[in-house]
């Protein structure tokens, strides 16, 4: 396992959301969480980010525990891509990947070759090689979280995190995303754990679904094994039919109405 | 996966300076302004040594510099002092500023919203009052050395009472800047209050001070902002990396490995010493810590405003702003920060109105 939590209780001051949940990422796998608005999807991968502090349990990386390992070497090996990303006004899309270069830097080594390159690469493995002087406010919303995506590649790490990386996109974009996560799971041997909320992309794109609900997981395992029309009907009280999808043989979810809440 | 040999391909305006295993970044622009603004300033100040009881010419200031002669004296100990104490209390308040303005993730921030300034002037209001109701006047050694002392403490005591309030589980810029609006109000009004109910005579000399002077300013009050600022500014700058991170959300801070919490309060507690420092010598100069950073960021064509640059700039200003004050109203000198204040209110306006476009767009 190169990340885990175990029995981690997890929430914002008072408001607990997940309490004593358990769950392994294997080395190399594409995981995604799936669940219902406010299910603690985002609030558990925050937490495998050191990002909350769990209120109880613990997160390991590679079996040590995650807040015991400095910060900065924690950022060499595991990335993290926050929800709704702010920076600061003014800033380009070259100064951004940059900064993903910061855990890797010290005060007498501010711009190495291996930064420069590593940043050049983030920036041509998403296409904005040619945006890289622009302000990120003047680029398109799919242009931009391709920038941050870029910011998150060039540092480099052999873990990455993302948390809904495909909002605002149009389908064409999402589609665009994906592709370049499963180009960085195949080519580079990456770990990525994601949040998405697209069903049918995430079956598509996933090697190992995570369903939660109300801050547990109800069922994790293939795309096949966890996306079943029961499933849905607890997770999401939705009703559906499960399909093959004709193009990548993955389940297809056509959505045939809401359950009423029992 | 092609990669740009070329250095600078990937950013635009920096040139890479690397040295066996060390390497930087380098902003020719930038430092073309650093320099540019080192010889304006050093022009300003020859023009602010002309004037005085004496008036010389500039060939008579470098003259006197450099040579004997009863002027030597004149230029030396009363006139230099002056123009340094300008050009140091502006080089901590544009590098004050400049922190404070990344931390608070806000151009219209700067420390008098840390509780500095008004937390020196209410203390050297009170004391000042204080001591004309029950000693008849403030003494020599209060005007000397007790109101840069009493200033320093009070500008400390300020910043603390914000960062108590503004302190909860860790430091959120938007946080600190309503608690600092807040008791820069409190503050104030405790001090007009002060003036209100002191001796006419007191209130007077207190007035000079918080509206910010380099009058009569001597080396005993260029030491100690020099001093802090040999200690600050390489501290400052070798911390320049963590508050470039700082000025993103705070998962992204968090994620690319900052001790965000720890970085955000060792920034925040040098732009405090700046403040204060600066204030302690030449009283609250208002609007020079809120323009430097951001004429330097212009000037400099950097995304975010540069430390050694917004330093210069502050020192420019303040020296400009000195030179202004003296000359106006000649041979009646205005308090330097009347002159920033009447200056840095329609610059105060335009940003606001530039920021509500921007928010807008």
């Amino acid at each position: 396992m190169r990340l885990q939590a175990s029995g981690v209780r997890l929430g914002y001051g008072d408001r607990i959301i997940v309490d004593g949940l358990d769950l392994g990422i294997e080395a190399g796998t594409v995981t995604t969480i799936i669940g219902p608005n406010g299910c603690g999807k985002s609030t558990l991968l925050r937490a495998l980010g050191r990002l909350l502090k769990p209120a109880g349990g613990e997160v390991l990386l590679d079996g040590k525990r995650i807040d015991r390992i400095p910060t900065r070497e924690v950022a060499k090996i595991l990335g993290v891509l926050p929800q709704a990303p702010v920076a600061p006004e003014g800033l380009t899309v070259a100064d951004l990947v940059a900064r993903g270069r910061h855990p890797h830097q010290t005060w007498y080594r501010q711009w190495s070759s291996d930064d420069e390159s590593a940043v050049s690469e983030a920036l041509s493995m998403t296409g904005l090689l040619d945006l890289a002087d622009r302000p990120l406010d003047e680029l398109s919303g799919g242009q931009r979280q391709r920038a941050w995506i870029s910011m998150a590649l060039a540092q480099g790490t052999e873990l990455l995190l993302l948390d809904e990386p495909t909002t605002f996109l149009d389908l064409a974009h999402q589609v665009e995303v994906l592709e370049l996560v499963r180009r960085l799971h195949a080519e580079a041997g990456r770990t990525i754990v994601m949040v998405l909320h697209d069903l049918n992309l995430a079956a598509r794109y996933a090697d190992r679904l995570v369903a939660m609900r109300a801050g547990r997981v109800v069922a994790a395992g293939t795309p096949h094994e966890v996306l079943t029309e029961a499933l849905l009907r607890d997770v999401f009280d939705l009703d559906a039919k499960i399909i093959s999808d004709p193009v990548a043989g993955t389940p297809l979810v056509v959505p045939i109405g809401i359950r009423p809440s029992p | 996966m092609s990669t740009p040999a070329a250095s600078g391909r990937v950013r635009a305006g920096t040139r890479a300076v690397r040295l066996a295993s060390a390497s930087w970044r380098l902003h020719p622009r930038a430092v073309a302004v650093t320099i540019t603004g080192l010889v304006l300033l050093a022009l300003l100040m020859a023009l602010n040594m002309r004037i005085g009881d004496i008036q010389l010419s500039l060939a008579d200031v470098l003259a006197a510099i450099t040579g004997e002669g009863p002027t030597h004296f004149v230029v030396m100990e009363l006139r230099l002092p002056r123009a340094l104490t300008g050009a140091l209390v502006g080089a901590a308040l544009g590098l004050s500023g400049a922190i404070t303005q990344a931390i608070a993730r806000n151009p219209l921030a700067s420390p008098d919203v840390l509780g500095v300034t008004t937390g020196a002037s209410v203390t050297v209001v009170a004391v000042l009052v204080a001591n004309g109701a029950m000693y008849g006047g403030a003494s020599g050694a209060l005007a000397g050395l007790g109101v840069p002392a009493t200033a320093l403490l009070g500008g400390l005591a300020g910043a603390l009472i914000v960062y108590a309030f503004a302190w909860r589980r860790g430091l959120d810029g938007y946080r600190l800047v309503l608690v600092g609006i807040g008791v820069t109000a409190v503050f104030t009004n405790v001090k007009y209050w002060l003036l209100t109910v002191g001796d006419v005579e007191d209130a007077g000399k207190a007035m000079t001070w918080i509206s910010g002077s380099l009058n009569g300013r001597g080396w005993e009050h260029v030491t100690p902002v020099a001093l802090a600022l040999a200690v600050l500014v390489p501290a400052t700058l070798f911390g320049t990396r963590s508050l470039g991170a700082l000025r993103f959300g705070d998962d992204t801070v968090t994620g690319l490995g900052v001790r965000m919490n720890l970085a955000r309060a060792l920034m925040l507690l040098a732009a405090v010493l700046l403040a204060a420092v600066a204030t302690a010598a030449a009283g609250p100069i208002a609007f020079v810590a809120l323009a430097a950073p951001q004429i330097a960021l212009r000037l400099a064509g950097t995304s975010h405003p540069p430390l050694l640059v917004s330093a210069v700039a502050g020192a420019v200003l303040a020296n400009a702003a000195d030179l202004v004050a003296r000359t106006l109203f000649a041979p009646v000198e205005l308090p330097v920060g009347v002159v920033t204040a009447v200056l840095g209110a329609p610059y105060l306006v335009y940003l606001l109105i530039r920021v509500r476009r921007e928010a807008r767009s």
